[in-house]
Order: C-alpha cells, then structure tokens, then sequence
C-alpha cells in the first residue's frame, strides 16, 4: 500500500515535471557537509523562482575527484553543463580551449545583462584572460587570514602579530607563558609561499605568474621566500610554529589550544566558530616589515564554476540565467554571510555591510580588506600555473624536508623550483 | 555423453563430443579477465606510448619518452625503495604475527571461536577506514597512543617525521592484512596430523624444536602462499591506507608505487606518464611473482 502511494507520486512528479517541459543543467560541485547543503537551497530556490530551468546539483567529491571526474566525463561525452574547479585547476582548464565556454561569451550568446567591472577584481583576476574578460564565474573564494586564542595571548601578555617580526617575540612570550607551540597552520604551501609572495609584491613565478604565457617558470627561490622559510624552519624547532600536516589538520592543534594562533583559510571561520571552546580573533595575515613598507594584497584560493562544450543552446541559456542569479547581491551576500567565503561582487559587499553583518561578527571583514588592499599588480593578481595541483605537492614535499631538518630552505626551494618547472615546460609543450 | 578412443588394456583418453561447451564454461572467467585484466593494461601499453592532454583533445606520439624520463627521474628509485621497505616490514610483520596468533588460537580449548572471530574482525573493515582508525589513535595532539608516547618520553609525529609516518602506514596495513593471514595459517595448522605432533613429543621434542622441525616445514606451502599474496596486497591493495592518511608524505617517505600512478594520473592528469608507471608495476609484480616461484618455492614442502 505504502509502496503504490509512493510510485503513484513519483509518477504524478513525473509527469508534472515534464508537463513544463523544463530544461535539467547538471552541476557537479565539491562542497560537502553544511556548505553542500547551502549548494542546495540555492539550487532548489532558483528552481523555485522559474520554471524553464531544472538546475540539479550533484555532489561529486572532494576538489581534486570533482575536476577528474568531469574531464572523465568529458572524454565520455557525458560531461555537465556546469562544474566547480578548484583555483589550482584553473590553468589546466584554460588551456583546453576545445572543452570550455568562456563564461562572458556565454552571456552574451545567451543575451543576459554582464557587466565584468561589477565584480571585485580581486577575486575575478584569478578568472580572467589576458583581455580582462572572465572565462569562468568565481563562486568560493578564500584568503588566509591570522586566527589566534585571546586568552593564551593575554596570559602571555601580548597583542596578536601583524608582523612576522613580532611573531617571533609574541612566540617567544607564548612559549615562555606556558602554551606549547606558538602558531601552526593549514595549506602551507598557500599561505607561506603563495600568498606570502603576494603580500610582498614579489613574484611566485616568471611572466606575471604565469597569466604572461605557458613560457612561465617558477622563482619561489628568492632570498624573500628562502628568508622566510628558513625562518619557519628555525621556530619549528624552537616551538613557535609546530608543523601539522598538509591541508588544514593544523586545527585541531588550535582547538586543543596547544597553539595559540593558526593560520588558515577565511572560508575556515564557520569551522571554528563550531569547534572553538574558547574567545578567538582575526587579524590579517603578518608580513615582513623588514621587506615591504605596505603589504599587498594576498590572493584567493577557492574554486570557480565552468562551462563545458558540446550542449545545445537552450541549456547554455539556462546557466547563463542561473549564473546570473548566483551572483545577485542577495544570493551573495547570504552565501558569503553563511560560509566565510568572500563576496565577488561589489553590492554584495555594500549589502552585507549594509545589514550590519560585520560589525556583528568581528573578524568577518578583515579577509575583505587584506584582499582589496590597493590594485593588485602582476605579482598579486593570481596564479595561473599548468600542473599546478602536482607542483603544490612538490613544495609540500619541499616544506616537510625543511620543517624536519633533512633540507635547509634555500636547498629545499631551489630543489622545488627545479622539479615543478619540468612539470611546466612539459605543460607548454603538451599545450602549444 | 562421453565417447571414448580407447585401445583396450594400453590407454584410455577421454574426450568431449562437444567442441563449444568447455568454452562456454570458462566463458564467464575469460570475459572477465578480458574485460578487467586484459583490455585495460593493453590501453594502458598504448598509453604508455602517447603525450596528452588531460581532455582528450590532442594527442602525441612520443615513443620511449615516457619512460626515458620516469627511469632518469630519482624520485622514481626513491618510490621503488619506499615501496621495497613498506611491502617487505607488511609481509614479515603481517606473517609473523599471524603465525604466532594462529598457533596460540590453536591451542586454546576454551572459547576458541570466540577468538578466532575476533582476529578476523579487522578484514572485514575498509583499508581507508583502517588508515583513519590508526592515524587517530597516533594524532599527536590528541591521539591517546601519541599522548602515551609522549609520555614514555618518545616523540612522535607523523607529519614531520617519514620513519614514524612509515611505521604508522605500515602497522595500519598489517593490522587489516594478519586476519586474513591468520585464517590460512590456523586452517594450515588444524590440517596437521596430530599424530605426528604426539609421536615427536614421545621422542622427547619439545614445543619449540616441534615447531620448527615439524609443524613449520608442514606450514611451508600456506606460508609461500601468504608470502606471494600478502607482497600483493601490499603493492596494489593498501593504496587506500595511504591515500586516507599520509597521501605519500611526509616528503616523499610514504610513496609507494602504486600512490604514485594515482597521483601522477588521476590527480596530475599526466595520462601517458602515469600509465608507464603502470606498466613498470606491472613488470616488476609479474618478475617478482616468477622469482619467488622459481627460488622461494624450492624449499617449500608439498
């Protein structure tokens, strides 16, 4: 009985659905648990708000699974319409030029109103051809930011570092109040060489990172990475950063607060509003102010949507009003209120200060500003680097001998400099 | 029907009037190692031979180029050295603890099923999940084995340190694989005669010299068996305890072979320079399994 009510409403839903006779876009996404639901509110509310598109969200993964399984597809003839790639996967998919839609052409084939100076241009450098015209829709974007413990600092008696200067003495008085390691953190290879460069202006790799043509190689070697690294390396013996592992396991060293600070992501504050037992803040990312007298703006990290070839026109217009929908003010603000992860335009930022959001929750703002620092310039912009997801590995390889000693940081550096930059010239020339 | 070319009293064949029918019987086994052996390792040879790109839209004949570059690569040696170290401590240690858990679970009267379904438990849990379950208990901020260790005054780290990372993997693959083991060794055990046990005991042989001149040489077939099956397992199949804890870390410390085609593959989307790590590891199983039949099984007692 209960089985027959059942098939009875699947049918009637059947029919209903195809009575419209609205158009399915498949997009494939990675953002699980909390975020993975938020995906599908958004999703069910554009769902609502027309009825000639049937946007269906499909959950594929982590970053890394989610692009492979969508360029598997591709080589199926099976690939989505839509699919979110992390920003280390974004030099890869530019250059398949035969298997994308660029995202402005997309709208203007579609008819739908595109206006690309509307985003900040902090975040959709990372997405944009060398015209300034964006071949893919930002949607997560992050920034690492300096989280720390109030009551260790205050029982060590100092204020949080904006330096890297300072962080050795605040470390220092860390240590010497009682806490175990001074700071820890997540995505090293983001935080300390990638973002580091940025800050100071200086380059990660030849040709404008790489945004300057597949000529590009890397140059991460440079006495300012070499210094700070060899830095690193030095307080991880001392205790003032303790090393723990690759992506961001460096939480739970804060949430057991036997590290006062962490560096990590800005899309990881939800994570420790949930799992901190204790009063935390953010600050912005130190710098060294031995090096620079303004830091720069640091860069994203995050994923961005796009669209795949061989589809028919119709469904090219429903991600085109889908896209358009996803970058309302409205949808996000609530997006980027919700999970930590910038806003991409510029109303929805003036909207959720607006409501007073940030003010509300001190912190919120601070990965904001860090990103919107002055105009970015060449070295600041982004990163557009083939193989990178292998050449992120390298230097994580590279770190792991400096934090235990096999290697010092110039060795180290140099040896991943030389290994990634194989890896790039073997990418221009599988690309020319 | 069998029909049988028979000259009485010399020697009797027998043959089957049907030519399709064995065919048929091992049709199901040949489509599947066509389908899921043959076929894909020879897209993989094929593979081996090209340079693409990660879409399937260009593709390159490079001829040796692949492999010129993995064979003059030294973090390739480094990987078959790590592989060499971690299947070698899983088997030993894999085999030698099973053994010890076999004969003393052979030798309990009292509750022995109750055992011997306790020993088996970890082999039914997924070699990913067995990775996470260790690399908690060794977490070294919260993991109670790494406080205990703390405590006893050994550092432990595993994502500094490649020798305790090693050791993690190494006991997180072995704890899954001595089930497994166990089950064989104790099946070799029970099919011992006791007869001979009792008759050498009446000699005046004591436990351990029964154990190596009797019951150990008995065990010498299953043994080979498990030394064969568990540099497999170790090889292809702990790709998940690896892929759920170290992913290779930390430096290259924990990379093994197989870790590295997935990684150069499926997340370096290199296609043609992945799939000729495949076909070495696939020359290398297939030398070693000869090797250990022609040498190893010399001195194995049928």
């Amino acid at each position: 009985m209960q089985k027959r009510k059942l098939s009875a409403l699947l049918l009637g839903a059947t029919i209903a659905s195809s009575g419209f006779a609205a158009t399915d876009i498949e997009w494939w996404h990675a953002m699980g648990g909390a975020l993975g639901e938020k995906v599908n509110s958004i999703v069910a509310d554009y769902n609502a708000s027309q009825d000639a598109y049937n946007v269906k969200a499909v959950y594929k993964g982590n970053y890394t699974e989610t692009m492979t399984s969508a360029i598997a597809a591709f080589r199926a003839k099976q690939q989505p319409e839509l699919v979110q790639v992390f920003e280390v996967g974004t030099a890869s998919m530019m250059a398949a030029e035969g298997a994308i839609y660029p995202v402005h052409q997309l709208m203007r084939d579609s008819g739908q109103a595109f206006d690309g100076d509307k985003y900040l241009s902090a975040v959709t450098g990372y997405y944009t051809d060398n015209d300034g015209q964006m071949l893919s829709m930002p949607f997560n974007s992050s920034t690492p930011v300096l989280y720390y413990n109030k009551a260790m600092l205050a029982k060590a008696g100092v204020t949080p570092p904006t330096t890297w200067e300072e962080m050795e003495t605040v470390g220092e008085k860390l240590l010497a109040s009682g806490a175990k390691c001074g700071f820890t953190t997540a995505w090293q290879s983001w935080v300390h060489l990638e973002n580091m460069s940025s800050r100071h202006n200086e380059p990660f790799a030849t040709k404008a990172n790489g945004f300057g043509g597949m000529d590009t190689r890397l140059a991460f070697n440079s006495p300012l990475q070499v210094k700070h690294i060899s830095k690193m390396g030095e307080w991880q013996k001392n205790g003032i950063f303790s090393y723990s592992g690759r992506r961001n396991d460096g939480s739970a060293k804060f949430y057991s607060q036997d590290c006062a600070m962490y560096t990590e992501s800005s899309a990881g504050y939800a994570g420790i509003t949930k799992n901190a037992k204790f009063d935390f803040g953010v600050v912005e990312l130190p710098y060294w102010a031995g090096e620079v007298k303004q830091p720069s703006n640091t860069i994203i990290g995050g994923a961005s949507l796009w669209v795949l070839k061989g589809h028919q026109t119709e469904e090219y217009r429903g991600v085109a009003s889908f896209l358009s929908y996803l970058s309302s003010a409205d949808v996000q603000a609530d997006w980027h209120q919700f999970s930590g992860y910038l806003p991409i335009t510029t109303a929805a930022y003036n909207l959720t200060k607006g409501e007073g959001f940030y003010a509300k929750n001190l912190g919120t703002e601070i990965a904001v500003q860090q990103m919107t620092t002055g105009t970015p310039s060449e070295n600041t912009k982004g990163l557009r680097l083939g193989n990178f997801i292998q050449i992120r590995g390298m230097i994580d390889e590279a770190l792991e001998s400096v934090w235990n000693g096999d290697a010092d940081a110039q060795s180290a550096l140099d040896n991943a400099v030389a290994r990634g930059n194989k890896l790039l010239s073997k990418f221009e020339k599988a690309n020319d | 029907m069998l029909a049988s070319n028979t000259i009485p009293g010399i020697l009797m064949t027998v043959t089957f009037p049907h030519k399709t029918l064995p065919w048929l019987l091992i049709a199901p086994q040949l489509l599947v190692t066509l389908i899921f052996f043959l076929w894909p390792a020879g897209q993989a040879i094929e593979q081996a031979f090209y340079q693409e790109d990660a879409f399937g839209l260009s593709r390159e004949f490079v001829g040796l180029e692949n492999f010129i570059e993995l064979l003059q690569d030294p973090y390739y040696y480094n990987s078959i050295g790590v592989t060499l170290v971690f299947s070698l401590a899983v088997a030993v240690s894999g085999l030698s603890i099973a053994l010890i858990l076999a004969t003393m679970a052979d030798r309990i009267i009292r509750g022995q099923m109750v055992y011997q379904t306790l020993l088996i438990w970890p082999y039914a849990v997924a070699p990913a999940l067995a990775g996470v379950l260790w690399w908690m208990l060794f977490d070294p901020a919260q993991g109670p084995i790494a406080l205990w260790l703390e405590y006893m005054g050994i550092e432990w780290n595993h994502y500094v340190d490649g020798g305790d990372a090693m050791i993690l993997v190494v006991i997180a693959a072995t704890w899954k694989q001595i089930s497994y083991n166990f089950l064989f060794f104790l099946a070799g055990l029970q099919a011992i005669p006791r007869s001979l046990i009792e008759a050498a005991a009446i000699d005046g042989a004591g436990p351990v010299r029964r154990f190596w001149d009797i019951v150990f040489p008995l065990l010498s077939p299953t043994a080979f068996f498990l030394l064969v099956m568990n540099i497999v397992y170790a090889f292809f199949e702990t790709f998940g305890v690896i892929d759920a804890t170290t992913a290779g870390g930390p430096g290259q410390s924990t990379k093994i072979l197989v870790y590295k085609v997935y990684e150069d593959g499926f997340v370096g989307l290199d296609l043609g320079g992945s799939a000729a790590q495949s076909v070495i590891l696939m020359m290398i199983v297939g030398l070693m399994t000869v090797v250990q039949f022609r040498f190893i099984e010399r001195k194995v007692q049928y």
